[in-house]
């Protein structure tokens, strides 16, 4: 199975390595480096590089790209998302996924390592059962390192000295979820408040065509938990129209026999955050499209120079308002700068990216706003044929577009009563409008 | 530091270690002050000694031997997790002399008491096992001994070590085979990729081809092979000839699969999407879409390798992914990689119906940045082009308009794909070649202006004005042009002056001229080969009469293929197929057997445990009031609620098979199957389980009591066991199963088999059925043990004649004399007699049915000579439109009847007959079968024709009854009630009936029917259906499927049973002639 881990940045610094078998010199990395130098972009390094003796799998996540080495057969998909599991933990332990964060904790990465996995083989995945074993770094101890900057290990050790020697970041206890039957929450959780939340979020995935008729739209929605309840609370939580649920993909507490036989989600959940479902919309529902975007963009054949003229404007919006509309174009390469004004929000335009940005804001019924100005090209170039497609990004809150929603969320199991509460977002996922 | 007798200031020094480790900096030197701390109380420090140990004790073997002995003491820590812990360092720690040490620590381990340790020593297994290849065999009992482990702890990661040790050995799998079907939904996920991808693995080579079938239907040819397999002792060879029935135990792997589509690791739902692909009928592939294309929202590395397993899925199963075209359209701001796999994806997808959708969103991308992908595009388009003709002429006028694309890179590629595309039909678009040879002037790409040159060098005669002065223009930039284009002049030039050399040759020559001082050197002798060639000399003449030949041959089109047409060979959602080369550890996906292997072997024995499990099963049958059991097992119990009577069932289905085997696992796993019930039932989890158990208690107690007068009378020492069977038959309402015991029971001692009915007769009221069974089943358990091991060939003989025992109809029963049929006979028989005995309870073999033989020539008439037919009820080997019809010859007279023959068949129009080879003597007294096949056309209409005997010709004439007319067709109940969804109205034909005395039965319907009608029962769709004994007041439905010979059109057929003895008959059909009669049929039937 996995045979080594490097963590690469994208300047090509290897700032991580771990072997769980015999070591692998960090010079099969030079393949990765080789195909990152043909792709045009990080994102387009082929995930799967096939060398002479290896096997490299890579992720690229927040900058960074997490190599594994892998010398047999193994289905690729498990080592990616073994990956982004990885990816995902050190997230969850340090806020951040970042080359620093990491270079920082270093020592808890390599526990971390240890822990989930052995000989290659995932042995720990789960985030309540990592941190039962691994504590992770408390926001006194980010504090200190924030203070105290570079000079981390240090200050950690300080810190120890000063708490007594007991209380180190591995867990004194030894970690008991791992085997237990309900390997994903861990035993004996006590909270004075005990609350549970569940963020209902759908992401609206559509490319609209240069008229604005819609060619391809989709819901699709997760609903994120954060739980905090004391004991082994077992949770149903019901839909009032479940029927549009399409597709789901569930969290392993959820009992998949009771989702088939009676379409309620029932479960014992973890602890903290995590998401119970991700689904799909069922395809026949036609999708509410909040937004229209009227835009024409032009570039003129002679005088190197190009027109830009977008209109934004509410639509189907349930009678909620559109909040954080922001419009992200991609310009042709020959687009040296662009001239714009706008009746609302602001617009910066990147020349070395070529990435205009439009920042609306809220959208109001009464003003549309408006973007308007000429782009300069550059001269002496042919006139680009293609047009930039533009990326909305928007956000509708209390509202699940697709019109899911719960019913009631009941707890059995636990004699206290819990707070509840639910919350619906609406964003827009990939959406493009093509011109 | 690490000298340092503060804990604090040790964690430090080794913390810092930790980060020179990760940075990739050498430690090693410090070797011996770390190893040192290995025995360090503090947790935190120990676990940092312990990655250090890890990862440098390979280059420091002699001082990593000092703490050997600290993780042996840990290895008897009373803590399972220090336990585990230890197990886990000293494994990898990969020093070569400890060896002996590893060994002895996984053997202990594996038979721990904490299942957490046990995970630990599957996961210590491989890597021994990489450590040292020669301990492979004991490292083989380690696994087999913890394959059998029941925790889903355990599971995955044995099934891992088994992966990584000994892939090879799959019969250490058969016994655990069901657990691991059972446990897959709790283990965890990563656990679940790898048994999944193994038991894929092992169904290829333990189960029959799912669409073998279809496979056949396909190819006739195949199927000779089938008729003249000699081998008599495989049972399973029948189920391929009958309508394919799928092992229980495939069923079982892929129902306990499906929930795991739902998985939120993209692993899994690949896992089992690939599964799918490899082992299920082609109708469910389908399921896996859905899960696949919601793999697409993920990242875009999930996606990468997703969408290559897609783009191989749909070009075996188009249909799967057509409904979900529009995931696949591309945005902007995908990745090229993945741009270009989701056109793959499009391209594989486009049909006639989708192509303009297709077609129109192409459009768009060809305006798109990425001219990488833009190029990608217009590939696609010309593959589109050539797949789809209808398409043909748009997609070249959009690319004739793409040639005046400002952008040289799309031009270029346009020009090639022209070039593709014209090469199909070149006479049709000698316009478009003129227009290409107009571009000349201005494309500036070598490739385009090569492909262009090429094109018109072909095509000269199409274009015989133009041709000419391209070659004058191109001879004038001869020198400026780059190598690729250099070459296409001179074939240009060699063409034209082939047929048109008034015209050219000066130019040719000057062409030829130059290129003789060209740099390149390839150019230099192509032109001085071309010269020889085309130039008439006086010497090499001989050459030059071929050159026409040579140069202006018919080149084949070349064909636009996809790249993911042969990965399929590669099991899907592996490395190897995502390279597609084999990556190293490879395990080839096996094909699939030809005949399934004995199934038996999974049965687990539990001979020890039927004594002693079935004592407490007696008591909670009578103490019903036993509930309690922890929360726990509950959920777990729920979970496996259905897999007892699957794995019942399929032990009686089997109980046929190996006489000696049988009453052993039937019964054993039957008692553990009826804790189980007893359990389910008691809970009141669902709402049904709780009646049904009540609605069983009453027949089961039946059952008790009088299997207990019978054990009176039997006097046999294996009441015990007896009285299992018979619980288990009671248990269940869906009796046909128990029919092929009694069958076989009727093998061994017919008389003792009538004496059973008799006696059932009498003791039996209301459940007459059910209590009859049981008795039977306990005669027969009592049998068994006297005659053990038969032979298997012997043991076919004697189930041939017990047929006619059971037959309602002993007429001349054909005898395997000929030789030309008797093979085929033979297993025909056999299907006779044991596919049902192979068959899951609900999906009784159509073929159950008697034979029931016609005549076609009595003796009197036929002065001597009778003949008798009757309709063979399985697929004409050389013709899947034609019935069957097995015709036997007698001859009563005293001399030998010779040239037997068919002759001047007479036909009604579109009727076909396919005689039977002629039979050249027929001696006194023998009997003589052989087979015909006929295409009746789906009408009644007698075929009729003359048989010849070498003095007499006799007229005869065989009309078959409706029912004969079709063919079964294996369905699910969904899909039956899709199909009649569609067969309404007109095509639907209802008659209510009164069921005659002999068929109250569930099962005595669907013998009817199936007697009456060439047809297949449906399954029952859910499993509660045949589980459990449907309430009396709810009717009872059985479905059956068919479809006619000649035309393929779907025969459904519904008996919805009412309690007052009336039914209802639906058949739907689109023929409503064969509709009618197939309902008068099947009335007189049922209503007999």
């Amino acid at each position: 199975m996995i045979h080594s881990l490097f963590l690469v940045s994208t300047a090509g610094h290897i700032f991580l390595e771990k072997h769980w078998k015999s070591v692998i010199s960090r010079s099969v990395c030079d393949y990765l480096f080789e195909a990152q130098g043909k792709a045009s972009a990080p994102e387009n390094v082929p995930p799967v590089i096939a060398t002479p003796h290896h096997y490299l799998i890579s992720v690229y996540r927040d900058r960074i790209f997490f190599v594994a080495v892998i010398q047999t057969e193994v289905p690729p998909l498990f080592v990616i998302e073994f990956l982004h599991r990885v990816a995902e933990t050190f997230q969850d332990y340090f806020g951040e996924c970042s080359e620093a964060s990491i270079k920082d904790n270093v020592v808890i990465v390599y526990e971390l390592l240890e822990e989930m996995l052995d000989n290659g083989f995932p042995l720990a995945t789960e985030a309540n059962i990592l941190k039962e074993m691994i504590k992770p770094p408390t926001i006194l101890r980010s504090v200190v390192n924030t203070i105290t900057g570079g000079r981390e290990l240090r200050s950690v050790f300080a810190w120890s000295v000063a708490q007594g020697s007991g209380s180190s970041n591995v867990g004194g206890t030894l970690p008991t979820g791992q085997l237990s039957n309900i390997p994903w929450r861990r035993t004996g959780v006590k909270y004075t408040n005990n609350e549970a939340y569940f963020d209902v979020v759908e992401e609206i995935d559509a490319i609209l065509d240069k008229s604005g008729t819609v060619v391809f739209a989709e819901i699709q929605g997760v609903i994120d938990a954060c739980v905090k309840l004391s004991g082994m609370p077992d949770l149903t939580l019901s839909f009032v129209n479940p029927r549009l649920l399409d597709d789901v993909s569930f969290h392993p507490c959820v009992r998949f026999k009771r989702w088939e036989a009676e379409r309620v989600l029932s479960f014992i959940p973890p602890d903290g955050n995590f998401r119970l479902m991700s689904y799909h919309v069922n395809a026949q529902n036609l999708v509410a499209i909040p937004v229209y975007v009227k835009q024409n963009v032009s570039f003129f054949e002679t005088g190197s120079s190009g027109r830009l003229d977008i209109t934004v404007g509410p639509k189907q919006t349930m009678g909620k308002t559109i909040e954080d509309v922001v419009i992200t174009v991609h310009m042709p390469k020959v687009v040296l700068n662009a001239n714009l004004t706008t009746n609302q929000g602001t617009s910066t335009y990147d020349p070395v990216t070529k990435v205009l940005v439009w920042d609306i804001g809220k959208l109001n019924q009464q003003k549309v706003p408006n973007l308007k100005g000429s782009l300069s090209l550059q001269s002496g170039a042919p006139r680009p044929d293609e047009n930039p497609t533009l990326n909305i990004d928007l956000r509708i809150q209390q509202l699940a577009i697709s019109g899911l929603k719960v019913n009631r969320l009941n707890m059995f199991g636990e004699k206290y009563k819990p707070f509840k509460g639910v919350k619906y977002v609406t964003k827009a996922g990939k959406f493009q409008v093509r011109t | 530091m690490l000298d340092s007798n503060k804990d604090s200031l040790k964690l430090e020094a080794m913390k810092r270690i930790v980060a020179m480790m990760a940075r990739g900096k050498n430690a090693s030197d410090l070797f011996p002050a770390v190893v040192k701390n290995v025995a360090c109380k503090n947790i935190e420090v120990k676990k940092l000694v312990y990655v250090y140990l890890v990862r440098y004790a390979e280059e420091q073997q002699d001082l990593a031997l000092l703490s050997i002995s600290t993780f042996q003491r840990g290895l008897k820590d009373p803590n399972q997790l220090i336990r585990a812990s230890a197990l886990r360092v000293l494994s990898s720690i990969r020093v070569t002399i400890i060896i002996p040490i590893m060994m002895l620590a996984i053997k202990d381990a594996a038979s721990d008491m904490s299942p957490y340790v046990r995970k630990t020593a599957a996961h210590a297994i491989p890597k021994l096992y990489s450590l040292d290849p020669e301990q492979k065999e004991p490292l083989i009992e380690v696994i087999e001994k913890l394959l059998a482990d029941k925790t889903t702890l355990v599971a995955g990661s044995v099934v891992m070590a088994f992966e990584g040790v000994c892939p090879e050995r799959i019969d250490l799998i058969h016994k655990n085979y069901r657990k691991l079907c059972n446990l897959l939904i709790d283990v965890e996920e990563w656990g679940q990729v790898v048994i999944i991808n193994m038991l894929t693995r092992y169904a290829r080579t333990q189960f029959l081809n799912p669409n073998a079938n279809e496979v056949l239907l396909e190819e006739g040819e195949e199927k000779e092979f089938y008729g003249s397999d000699e081998e008599e002792g495989k049972e399973e060879k029948v189920e391929k000839k009958k309508p394919y029935v799928m092992d229980p135990d495939h069923r079982l792997l892929l129902r306990n699969t499906k929930p795991l589509l739902q998985s939120r690791n993209a692993a899994v739902v690949m896992a089992v999407a690939q599964l799918y692909f490899h082992l299920a009928p082609k109708a469910e592939v389908g399921v896996t879409a859905k899960a696949l294309v919601r793999l697409l929202r993920s990242h875009s590395e999930v996606q990468f390798v997703v969408l290559q397993n897609v783009a191989t899925m749909s070009i075996k199963r188009k249909g799967m992914f057509e409904t979900y075209l529009k995931s696949f359209y591309i945005r902007s701001t995908d990745p090229t990689q993945i741009k270009v796999l989701k056109l793959e994806v499009l391209t594989n997808l486009a049909t006639e119906t989708s192509i303009s959708i297709i077609l129109r969103e192409f459009q768009t991308y060809i305006k798109s940045m990425d001219k990488d992908f833009v190029a990608a595009t217009i590939q696609a388009i010309g593959r589109c082009a050539t797949n789809i003709g209808e398409v043909r002429d748009t997609c070249l006028n959009g690319l004739v308009q793409l040639l005046s694309n400002r952008d040289e890179l799309v031009v270029a590629e346009s020009v090639v794909v022209i070039k593709k595309l014209l090469q199909m039909q070149p006479e049709q678009h000698s316009d478009i070649i003129k227009h290409m040879a107009k571009l000349i002037e201005n494309i500036q790409v070598p490739m385009a202006r090569a492909s262009i040159l090429w094109l018109i060098g072909e095509y000269c005669e199409h274009v015989p004005k133009i041709a000419p002065d391209v070659l004058r223009k191109m001879a004038k930039s001869f020198t400026s042009e780059e190598d690729i284009v250099k070459l296409q002049i001179l074939n240009l030039a060699a063409k034209l002056y082939l047929t048109n050399s008034k015209q050219t040759k000066l130019l040719t020559q000057y062409v030829l001229n130059l290129a003789k001082y060209d740099q390149n050197y390839d150019i230099r002798d192509r032109a001085r080969f071309i010269r020889q060639l085309i130039v008439p000399t006086d010497k090499g003449g001989a050459l030059s009469k071929y050159a026409k030949k040579l140069f202006l041959a018919l080149k084949p089109a070349p064909i636009l293929e996809s790249p993911f047409k042969d990965r399929d060979h590669f099991q899907l959602g592996s490395l190897s197929h995502l390279l597609n080369v084999k990556a190293g550890g490879y395990q080839e996906l096996p094909d699939w057997p030809e005949t399934a292997p004995d199934p038996s072997v999974r049965n687990v024995e539990v001979m020890d445990a039927v004594e002693t499990v079935l004592d407490p099963v007696l008591a909670f049958r009578q103490v019903p009031e036993w509930t309690k059991s922890s929360s726990r097992e509950k959920r777990k119990e729920k979970k496996k609620v259905e897999k007892p009577f699957y794995s019942d069932s399929e032990d009686e289905s089997r109980l046929t098979e190996s006489a000696d085997s049988d009453s052993n696992t039937g019964s054993g796993s039957e008692s553990s199957s009826a804790t189980e019930e007893s359990d389910s039932g008691s809970k009141s989890e669902d709402s049904g389980g709780e009646s049904e158990s009540e609605q069983q208690e009453k027949p089961n107690r039946k059952a008790d009591k009088s299997s207990r007068a019978q054990r009176v009378t039997q006097e046999t020492g294996d009441s015990e066991r007896s009285s299992g069977e018979e619980r288990r038959t009671a248990k269940k309402t869906t009796e046909p199963r128990s029919e092929s015991e009694s069958e076989e029971e009727g093998k061994e001692s017919s008389s003792e088999s009538s004496e059973s009915e008799s006696e059932s007769e009498t003791e039996s009221k209301e459940e007459s059925e059910p209590d009859t069974e049981a008795k039977r089943n306990a005669k027969k358990k009592a049998i068994t043990p006297r005659a053990p091991d038969k032979p298997r060939e012997e043991k076919q003989e004697v189930s041939l004649l017990d047929l006619d025992d059971f037959d309602l109809n002993p007429s001349p029963r054909v005898n395997p004399v000929n030789s030309f049929m008797s093979s085929s006979l033979v297993a025909d028989l056999e299907g006779l007699s044991l596919t049902h005995s192979a068959l899951p309870p609900p999906t009784i073999s159509p073929t159950f049915s008697s034979l029931k033989t016609y005549e076609l020539l009595h003796r009197l008439t036929g002065e001597g000579l009778a003949v008798g037919y009757c309709f063979g009820r399985q697929p004409f080997v050389r013709d899947p439109h034609m019935v069957t019809v097995q015709i036997q010859f007698t001859n009563h007279m005293d001399t030998e009847a010779r040239n037997l023959r068919v002759r001047e068949p007479r036909l009604q129009s579109g009727m076909r007959i396919k005689e039977f080879p002629e039979i050249e003597v027929l001696p006194p007294g023998e009997t003589v079968t052989t087979v015909m096949g006929i295409d009746f056309c789906d009408s009644t209409q007698a075929a009729n024709f003359q048989l010849c005997t070498h003095t007499r010709k006799f007229c005869v004439s065989i009309q078959p009854p409706v029912g004969e007319l079709m063919a079964p067709v294996f369905m699910l109940e969904n899909e039956f009630k899709k199909e009649q969804g569609q067969l309404m109205g007109m095509n639907e034909i209802k008659e209510t009936l009164v069921l005659g005395e002999a068929c109250q039965s569930d099962y005595a319907i669907v013998q009817r029917v199936t007697a009456a009608a060439n047809v297949g029962q449906v399954p029952c769709g859910s499993d509660q259906e045949y589980s459990s004994t449907p309430p009396p007041c709810s009717p009872l439905v059985s479905r059956f499927a068919g479809k006619t010979m000649t035309s393929n059109s779907l025969v459904l057929v519904t008996v919805i049973t009412k309690r007052d003895r009336t039914a209802q008959l639906t058949v739907n059909c689109e023929k409503m002639v064969i509709g009618t009669m197939l309902v008068k049929d099947i009335l007189h039937a049922l209503s007999q």
